[in-house]
């Protein structure tokens, strides 16, 4: 079976400077794949590679296929049409990524109006319909409206709608619940999970919390410095994360969870920071941060593929299961 | 849950079903939209009195009588203090103000002392000129600064943007008076395609018409310049947000999404700058029909100080204030047009 959406040594630089290197991936149809790692790891670069929506002064290179399309090599026009239709993303910050001086049902409609060629009436109809089946109870009221008199968690669902409105293949979704409030949250990404269920569309999440990813995803690609470094299914990096930066993400997550009966005690963190673009290390981007370094770890290692399951790593995590969760602090 | 779905801005929402509601809702909408209006024109009137103040007091401190002017410097000390008294100019200050002030609110303008003509008849003359010579002015502003911003916006990183922008930077730099005196050498002596100077009056407008060219373009062409800078900042600024590139998601291509998304939103920073160029124009003006020998405002004005007709000056000084605040409140009023966000808000 052939993927829906595959990246192969996909690159993005800015001048001499590699952001993203060597990333592949797949995202069959109707699967759900979760893209974790801390801020500047690459993975919002990765989507908006995907996206073709890459900034001034940034360059892709490599491979994104969708169906038996190459984007990166397609024309602009091309990718116009395929962008809203076969492939819709979802951003992190409703706010700012929601025109402040044109009406909810107005952007929720507009990619019907560019894809569907509907007319300006036929389209405030349908972004109707969107809003009430992303749980607005007024959906009339609020098409009305314009984005500052909607609340985060709002905003956000007005995205999810226009996202939805063409019935794309892979839906990419970057941080999609990191800006809401707490309590908002959950519903958000219910919705996200909800919707993805009944249109049969792949996903694509990003997010830095594995517990988001774990609840809606079937697999998981860590990344880090750039790199994808461990993939594989919720199960198998939950259960058995055998890269060293995994298996500290999936600490300082689980800690999270249960701080609460832990309060005064120290959050476990992974140590020291993430370097800013340019200044990893040579290798292993995460050697210097890792307990777990040997010396080869000053090459970067091969991505070993077993199954459904990848890693680059000299020293993986064998066996262990991090139960006790303060181990990386 | 519900927690989502409560409004932030639950007053500004009308409550639902019942028509009393609605009608008080929108009553209540009426009062928010008049408020700020009434609110910005007594702020204005306020500001209107501190100018005046300011223009009379500044301009009878100055040395310089106008009786000394009027009877040369032979005259004696007895016939200025005669002709002073005439004038009544030997009033008290505060009640010379009232008496200025008293015609002006009743659109009386006063009447020269040097010309002994009404002076709203002489300014309304000049009006015919500087009025059509800034709004040229204006235009030629746009026609150049907008596809120069927007071209510049569009092609920045590349060799013909940084072109645009080397442009627009001489531009900036040539005084409206060298580059008018630049367009008579070139174009009217050299060519004979246009007057030197002067104006025939309205009565042919074909001739008015081309004596204004000249001097539109040599105060247009600068502020084009100028205005290019703010057009392509702000459709910069407009290109690099979240929206566009959420727009761009949706499927449109960078121009489509401009023009859907971007001008609106970069028109809102622009209005500003298009208030403030046109006060400047204003003052551009002045000079400018200096060089060309245009009867305008500025031509007037400089006359009028030359010869110490003080209200007249006061005159012209209070009409450019009045100008510059008018605009002012209609680039107020049309954000609130633009950019919903403001709706209701003082």
């Amino acid at each position: 079976m052939t993927a829906l959406l595959s990246v192969r040594g996909l690159s993005v630089s800015s001048g001499p400077l590699e952001l993203v290197r060597d990333v592949s991936f797949d995202v069959d149809a109707g699967e759900r794949v979760g893209l974790i790692g801390e801020s500047g790891s690459g993975k919002s670069l990765t989507a908006l590679a995907v996206m073709g929506l890459l900034g001034e002064g940034l360059s892709a290179s490599g491979s994104v296929r969708l169906g038996d399309e190459e984007l990166l090599a397609a024309s602009e026009l091309r990718q116009c049409e395929l962008r809203g239709d076969a492939i819709a993303m979802v951003f992190q910050e409703p706010m700012s990524a929601l025109n402040p001086t044109r009406r909810i049902g107005d952007q929720v409609g507009e990619t019907l109006r560019i894809h569907r060629h509907l007319s300006r009436k036929a389209a405030e109809r349908a972004a109707v319909d969107l809003l009430a089946r992303v749980e607005f109870t007024e959906p009339e009221r609020y098409a009305r409206m314009y984005p500052h008199e909607l609340s985060g968690g709002q905003r956000q669902r007005a995205m999810i709608a226009s996202a939805i409105a063409c019935d794309p293949g892979v839906i990419l979704a970057d941080e999609p619940t990191t800006a809401l409030d707490v309590t908002v949250q959950r519903r958000v990404l219910e919705l996200l999970d909800r919707l993805v269920d009944e249109e049969g569309c792949a996903l694509l999440l990003i997010a830095h919390d594995l517990a988001v990813v774990s609840e809606v995803c079937d697999r998981v690609i860590t990344m880090y410095g750039g790199r994808v470094v461990e993939s594989g299914s919720v199960s198998q990096i939950i259960n058995e994360p055998r890269h060293p930066y995994t298996q500290a993400l999936l600490a300082t997550s689980k800690a999270l969870s249960v701080s609460e009966s832990s309060l005064g005690s120290q959050l476990p963190s992974i140590p020291g920071t993430v370097p800013s673009a340019g200044h990893f290390p040579h290798g292993c981007p995460f050697q210097d941060r890792c307990d777990r370094r040997v010396e080869a770890c000053q090459v970067m290692p091969e991505m070993v593929e077993t199954g459904r399951r990848a890693l680059a790593c000299w020293n993986p995590v064998v066996g262990a299961t991090p139960s006790s969760g303060g181990e990386a602090a | 849950m519900s927690a989502d779905e409560s409004q932030p801005s639950p007053h500004r929402l009308p409550p639902r079903g019942e028509a009393r509601g609605r009608l008080a809702s929108s009553l209540r909408g009426a009062v928010s939209a008049l408020l700020p209006l009434a609110r910005r024109l007594a702020t204005m009137v306020v500001a209107l009195f501190g100018a005046s103040v300011l223009v009379f007091v500044v301009l009878n401190v100055l040395p310089g009588s106008p009786a000394q002017v009027i009877l040369g410097t032979q005259a004696t000390p007895a016939a200025v203090r005669q002709l002073t008294a005439q004038l009544g100019l030997n009033k008290p200050l505060v009640s010379q103000y009232f008496d200025w002030m008293g015609g002006l609110v009743h659109g009386n303008f006063g009447i020269s002392y040097i010309s002994h003509q009404s002076i709203g008849g002489q300014i309304g003359q000049a009006l015919t000129v500087t009025g059509p010579l800034v709004l040229f002015a204006l235009l030629i502003g746009l026609i150049i600064g907008l596809p120069l911003g927007l071209a510049g916006a569009l092609r920045n990183g590349r060799v013909s943007g940084s072109f645009i922008g080397a442009m627009s930077q001489l531009g900036m730099a040539v005084p409206s008076v060298v580059a008018g005196l630049l367009l008579i050498v070139v174009l009217t002596v050299k060519l004979h395609v246009f007057p030197t100077s002067g104006f025939p009056g309205w009565s042919d407008p074909w001739q008015a018409l081309r004596a204004l060219v000249l001097p539109s373009f040599s105060l247009g062409m600068v502020e084009g310049a100028i205005m290019s800078r703010y057009v392509r900042a702000s459709i910069l600024e407009q290109l690099r947000s979240d929206y566009l590139r959420t727009a761009r998601s949706k499927g449109l291509r960078v121009g489509q999404a401009l023009r859907r998304h971007g001008f609106r939103n970069a028109a809102i920073p622009l209005v500003t700058v298009v208030g403030l160029e046109l006060a400047s124009l204003v003052v551009g003006a002045i000079v400018v029909e200096n060089v060309f020998s245009l009867p305008g405002l500025g031509l007037l004005l400089l006359d009028s100080v030359n010869n110490r007709d003080l209200i007249t000056v006061q005159d012209i000084a209070m009409l450019v204030a009045t100008t510059v605040l008018v605009l002012n409140l209609l680039v107020d009023l049309s954000y609130r047009l633009l950019d919903p966000r403001l709706k209701g808000t003082a």
